[in-house]
């Protein structure tokens, strides 16, 4: 076979295939889409079709597969992913197991397939080899079966027969049994295999009208873009992939940020934590969450375990929702966003990244290229999620607050919303009402008033502006009392919630 | 519960047996419609919508859709070569909208194209011009507009408006209580082939192959055994495939006929929201006239539904809603009226329970009202008001006239009161609030009577099919059709025990209108009783057969051969039950037979409303126990019990995944799925996005639930067992009691709180906001 090579920036050999590992063998793709979905191609083109369609947009979990990557170690480093929104390029260099690629080499079902059997745990049937793949993950991870995050490692999956317990039990019962031998013969010529494809050599593939650039180094991803300015950064796909999926978008060109080395970073320096753009919720919490269990809660509440996989830190600010979870958090924290147009950087204050609804302070060819979080305790920082549901859900209010206090006065205050106002928006009102006022829960109540006057939001399926107004002050309030000691647990969480079990 | 195998040795009825697919699902190799391996020349369908709730279609020009490449052909109502309908009875609903659309989202033309993204690029170039016309979208522009599908229904017993005249005590009352989407797993699926002749084969997720197959015949111009309809299984149905399976499949018949290609159509999410019918809204007005002890005298409560565009089986909703609006309570003078309202929206249709819930919730409002008015705790008043026990020498008769017989809710609260410690839980309860300003709890505990058989009684009938193969192996089919309840595994169950094989000798074949036929849908609830029977009536005459052929080859009497574990004893001789198979098949003895059941005594009159429409009632009851946070409205279920019966369990395992299955949906119906349709008719929550279902979180911390031990059905139902699907979702109306119960220690007990449903965290918020709870 002929390796063709197409001339990329500069010369460079851009490679115009894919290779990855399926279910154990290796796959070489071209000629295909860039826009194609791992869901449609494992069920049109390879006849696997056990993996559901319940969604197509990230929200039922029925699509779950899992993604194999090595870490610097050559440790296995396992995801649960949504394959209905993820784009086939992403594959690159990694491992793809789906439900069909579990059993053992005389078709013996794996543990966590028995698991379900044994506790009844399916009923139609629709929605199990979605289970089946988020327990296999955490079981691949040894992390996600004790009782305390049970919960979490299975909130991207819907199930709408059985009310879950007898899956939360196969999944509990899974933390005493043992990986197999043939499994952990398996996981070493998976390493291996995956050590063979490794290659940092840029990837380039296309149907003649839908592209996927994947580069690999920083300069590499400034020079693309910068050569195709209208081309659509592709980070993690949890927003992106809706576009193809459910809004039928045309996206002749993307350039994918998750395999440029340099993105994959967390790194701290001069006072800040940067989160670069490839840096996924799931890594960002391992790191951040310890330092500010406010926002661990926040994130564990953010999407799924399958979203938080894919989805990055900054794209949940490139985006420039109102209604993203973390640019309240993160505005709180006093955080910079940096923009980078090829050579070219600046740094803002996150919150005037955001102008107005639909518009951001970012220029044409300029990418977000890191988050600066300053890194400083913050005792007195939280985080507020309202929504419907609590896990996998949108917020209807989300608020995110800090505040120093100096000899029982309250001196600094930044408080700020989503789900408000058309941006994340700091409530400029009620902080400057908190602003030297002793440090007591009578100074939130009465500044929480202003929240009047900082917004004036809007009615939409998630909440009335009624609802949003109400909620946002006795948040301010509960914030208050939370600080200044007659806490309020919060019932998003549910082992904060087991004592008051009768 | 443990797993057994189900071996011949310990029978294979009342074991606690795994679904019989569990193997397939978990490892993906289960097949759903959209898993068939389908020829490369395969069709995918798409539907053109309606854009406006109502309008006149002034032109359709679809020249464009029909000229984008890929696509091979466009169908309207003109295509149609039989009747423009698929509605399962009442002819109103359209196949393609024709000179006017309905609702929004409803189905005007459908391209047939290559693959779905060619479908979908050339969709959007259809041109329709409308001329919008006056809209009715809610229960109340409906009300105040009279916009009915029918004229009020009325049930009535006693003196209701005297009754009510002559009580001490009076309220009034009203609750709100949303629809539901049904949210199966896998979505509307159909996939259809032309055969030889004018045969068509459709494969079709759905709860009525029967149905299917008349409906594709009428609307193809054929007879109906020109139409074979497959289901070999269904991601989740939960009544939203008893007639919202037709319209597809009708459109991939039409295609697969017209085009001579197979043709498939899989509605995706957002369609399937849009394109089919919920669970009904309601409101409830009600009058209560009562005592000082609780006793109930009169109840006047009026139903007002939404039915959406088209009757669909709002007829039979309607009518199950008004018989279960006395709950488990013998309320002797009561007046129920049903105002069933036309709208432009969903034509809602069946979903768990049938309006059932709707019914029993409003009942359970009114108790809970009547309590907190006199200061007592709900559960005496309930108690108070139940239906007169089996035991007794007088039972109660409900409004419709069926003399209840069976009553055991009584033997249930009394355990579940103690098992849940409800008393001492709710006296501890409702001191936490007196000490705790934002954070309030409430438990209740609340019965469900569920009436099982169709209302409708010629629909009580089932049939199957069964092959003894001569090497021993048993080919099992019958009329029902597996959604998850694990009806095939029942009956498989039933039918091994008969010949008392064990279970891996039966086979579980996918359901077929050319194996079975003239079924009923499966729904009621009445899936195993139904067809349950009549496997067995199969089973009983191949083995009658047998033993006759045996017994006079030994010369002795048939009734001295017996099957025992896995053999057949013949006298001295005893077989295996394959030789003995193999014997009666070299002595030309028919090995194959068809069952059939049909359900004694119920008899209903569907224009007097009354008789006896339900064979037996199914109890159970819930003790739930919740806590509010009043700043955000946000809300826990801490912890249930549950205690239900199932009479004698075919299968504990499966009941109990209905039971809790069940009861979170229910719990979801009435927290978290809220439906919202702007002013002009358009579904805003059509995704998992917007709607939200119960996530994995959001079950009971605390989950309890156990099989009413003393259980057995009075009547001869299959093995004794009762029926289980549907009961279990109005265990749900716990949740939302005991929030209210949470509520009413907003400001010491200010007002009733008149909780609606979906009781989300913003109507929570609002609720304690009016009482008026903590705020700035
Ligand atoms: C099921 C589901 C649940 C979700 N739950 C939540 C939730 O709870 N809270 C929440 O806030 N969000 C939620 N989201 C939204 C989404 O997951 C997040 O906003 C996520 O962080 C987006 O990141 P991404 O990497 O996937 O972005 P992508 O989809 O890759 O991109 C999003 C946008 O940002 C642009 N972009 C991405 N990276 C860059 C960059 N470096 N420079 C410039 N532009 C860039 C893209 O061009 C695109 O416009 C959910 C989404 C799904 C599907
Ligand atoms: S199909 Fe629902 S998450 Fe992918
Ligand atoms: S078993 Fe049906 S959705 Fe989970």
């Amino acid at each position: 076979m002929v390796t063709q090579l197409i001339v990329g920036v500069e010369g460079a050999d851009v490679r115009n295939y894919l290779t990855f590992i399926l279910n154990g063998k290796t796959q070489r793709v071209d000629n295909i889409a860039g826009d194609m979905t791992l869901l449609k191609w494992l069920r049109d083109q390879k006849s696997l079709v056990g993996s559901k369609e319940g969604c197509a947009e990230g929200d039922c979990g029925a699509c779950t597969v899992a993604i194999v990557k090595t870490d610097d170690s050559g440790n296995l480093i396992w995801r649960s992913v949504n394959a209905c929104i993820v784009f086939m390029g992403m594959l690159e260099g990694c491992a793809v197991i789906t439900v069909e690629g579990l059993n053992g080499p005389d078709g013996e079902l794996h543990p966590c397939q028995k698991a379900l059997i044994d506790f009844h745990g399916s009923q139609c049937g629709f929605c199990t080899p979605g289970f089946v793949m988020s327990l296999f993950t955490a079981w691949s991870n040894k992390h996600g079966l004790m009782a305390e995050d049970i919960d979490d490692t299975l909130a991207g999956n819907l199930c709408r027969c059985t009310g879950y317990r007898p899956i939360v039990e196969a999944g509990l019962s899974l933390k005493n049994s043992k990986q197999p031998q043939w499994e952990l013969d398996r996981n070493e010529i998976l390493k291996k295999e995956l050590l063979e494809i490794n290659s940092s050599e840029p990837v380039e593939i296309t149907d003649g009208k839908n592209s996927f650039s994947i580069p690999t180094n920083h300069e590499d991803f400034s020079k693309t873009y910068a050569d195709q300015p209208s081309a659509t950064i592709v980070s993690g796909a949890t927003d992106i992939g809706l576009w193809v999926t459910k809004q039928n978008r045309d996206l002749p060109n993307m350039i994918w940020t998750g395999r440029v080395k340099e993105f994959n970073k967390i790194d701290e320096q001069d006072d800040f934590i940067i989160i670069r753009p490839a840096v996924t919720h799931q890594e960002a919490m391992a790191k951040l969450g310890n330092k500010w269990p406010t926002i661990k809660a926040l994130w564990k509440r953010f999407g799924s375990v399958q979203v938080r996989n894919s989805g990055t830190v900054c794209g949940n600010l490139a985006n420039g929702s109102p209604i993203g979870d973390l640019p309240p958090a993160l505005i709180a924290l006093e955080s910079l966003i940096e923009l980078t147009n090829k050579n070219k950087k600046r740094k803002l204050p996150l919150e005037e990244f955001f102008i107005e609804y639909g518009r951001q302070d970012r220029h044409a060819g300029e990418y977000v290229s890191g988050i600066f979080v300053p890194n400083k305790p913050g005792d007195n920082f939280r985080c507020y999620k309202l929504s419907k549901r609590f896990d996998q859900d949108i917020s209807a209010v989300m608020m995110g607050a800090n505040l120093i206090v100096e000899k029982t006065k309250i001196t600094m205050a930044k408080i700020c919303f989503g789900g408000m106002a058309g941006t994340p928006k700091r409530a400029t009102e009620v902080e400057k009402a908190l602003l030297g006022q002793p440090f007591e829960p009578q100074s939130f109540i009465k500044a929480s008033k202003n929240i009047n006057k900082d917004f004036d939001p809007l009615t939409d399926v998630r909440g009335s502006a009624d609802y949003r107004r109400k909620a946002a002050q006795n948040l301010v309030m509960k914030y208050g009392y939370e600080l200044t000691g007659s806490f309020v647990p919060n019932l998003a969480d549910r082992n904060q919630v087991e004592n008051l079990v009768s | 519960m443990k797993d057994t195998d189900g071996s011949a040795k310990e029978g294979t009825v009342h074991k606690a047996i795994r679904h019989d697919s569990a193997h397939k699902h978990v490892s993906g190799a289960a097949k759903y419609v959209d898993d068939i391996a389908v020829p490369p020349n395969t069709l995918q369908i798409l539907l053109g919508q309606s854009k406006f709730a109502h309008a006149k279609i002034l032109s359709m020009d679809l020249s464009q859709v029909e000229n984008f490449p890929g696509v091979i052909k466009v169908l309207t109502a003109a295509d149609i070569p039989g009747i423009n309908d698929c509605s399962p009875f009442a002819g109103d609903d359209p196949i393609f909208a024709e000179n006017v659309v309905s609702y929004l989202g409803q189905s005007v033309f459908a391209v047939v194209a290559e693959d779905i993204k060619i479908a979908r690029n050339a969709i959007e170039l259809a041109d329709i011009r409308y001329e919008e016309l006056p809209a009715v979208i809610t229960i109340d522009q409906a009300l105040e507009t009279g916009n009915v599908l029918g004229p009020p229904a009325v049930i009535e017993c006693g003196e209701a408006d005297q009754a009510l005249d002559k009580s001490k005590n009076k309220l009034e009352g009203k609750i709100i209580l949303g629809g539901q989407e049904h949210f199966y797993l896998e979505g509307q699926a159909a996939y259809a082939f032309a055969g030889e002749d004018t045969d068509i084969v459709v494969h079709c997720s759905t709860q009525h192959p029967t149905e299917i197959q008349h409906k594709v015949a009428m609307a193809l111009g054929l007879s109906n055994h020109d139409v074979t309809v497959i289901t070999r299984r269904m991601g989740g149905g939960f009544g939203g495939k008893e007639s919202q399976g037709n319209l597809p499949a009708i459109v991939a018949a039409l295609a697969a006929k017209l085009t001579g290609r197979p043709a498939k159509i899989i509605y995706d999410r957002d369609d399937d929201f849009i394109l089919t019918g919920k669970r009904h809204d309601f409101q409830i007005s009600y009058k209560v006239g009562f005592e000082d002890n609780g006793l109930i005298n009169s109840v006047i409560v009026d139903q007002a539904m939404r039915c959406g565009m088209s009757w669909d089986l709002s007829e039979a909703i309607a009518a199950r809603a008004m018989c279960h609006a006395e709950n488990s309570y013998f309320i002797k003078n009561m007046r129920i009226t049903s105002h069933r309202l036309k709208t432009n929206t969903q034509s809602n249709t069946a979903f768990r329970g049938f309006g059932g819930p709707q019914g029993i919730v409003g009942m359970e409002r009114v108790i809970d009202h009547v309590a907190y008015h006199l200061n007592i705790d709900p559960l005496l008043v309930r108690e108070r008001n139940f239906y007169p026990h089996k035991t007794s020498t007088e039972y109660g008769k409900t409004p419709y006239g069926q003399t209840v017989h069976d009553c055991v809710i009584q033997d249930i609260i009394s355990e579940l009161k103690k098992t849940s410690n409800y008393f001492e839980r709710r006296q501890s309860i409702e001191k936490f609030n007196k000490n705790n300003d934002f954070l309030k709890r409430g438990i209740a505990l609340t019965p469900v009577k569920f009436g099982i058989s169709f209302n409708a009684s010629f629909l009580n009938q089932a049939g199957a099919l069964l092959h003894v193969y001569n090497d021993g192996s048993v080919y099992l089919n019958h009329g029902g059709t597996e959604m998850g309840q694990g009806l095939n595994t029942k009956i498989a169950q039933i039918v091994a025990n008969e010949f008392k094989l064990p279970l891996n000798k039966i086979k579980i074949t996918a359901t077929s209108t050319g194996k079975v036929p003239n079924t009923s849908a499966t729904a009621a609830s009445s899936g195993s009783d139904l067809n349950g029977m009549a496997a067995k009536n199969a089973a009983e005459k191949i083995k009658s057969r047998m033993a006759e052929y045996l017994a006079a080859e030994a010369q002795i009497k048939p009734n001295e051969v017996s099957f025992e574990d896995g053999k057949v004893l013949v006298g001295a001789n005893d077989y295996n039950f394959s030789d003995a198979v193999k014997r009666c098949y070299m002595g030309r003895i028919s090995l194959s037979a068809t069952g059939f059941y049909s359900t004694p005594k119920v008899h209903w009159n569907p224009k007097t409303l009354k008789g006896r429409p339900f064979y037996y009632f199914a109890y159970g009851a819930a003790c739930s126990e919740v806590v509010v946070d009043l700043l955000t409205g946000e809300n826990r279920i801490l912890r249930t019990d549950i205690l239900h019966d199932v009479g004698k369990s075919l299968n504990p395992a499966i009941d109990i995944g209905q039971i809790e299955g069940g009861y979170v949906q229910g719990a979801g119906w009435l927290t978290t799925e809220e439906l919202v349709w702007d002013d002009r008719g358009r579904l805003l929550t059509h995704a998992p996005s917007t709607y939200k279902i119960p996530a994995c979180s959001d079950r009971p911390l605390d989950f309890r639930v156990k099989l009413f031990s003393e259980g057995e059905n009075c009547e001869e139902t299959i093995h004794r067992s009762k029926a289980v699907g549907e009961p279990p979702l109005m265990l749900g109306t716990s949740v939302l009691m005991a929030l209210s119960h949470a509520l009413q220690a907003v400001n010491a007990r200010k007002a009733y709180p008149n909780l609606n449903a979906p009781a989300t965290p913003e109507r929570l918020l609002m609720q304690s906001l009016q009482l008026g709870g903590p705020s700035v």
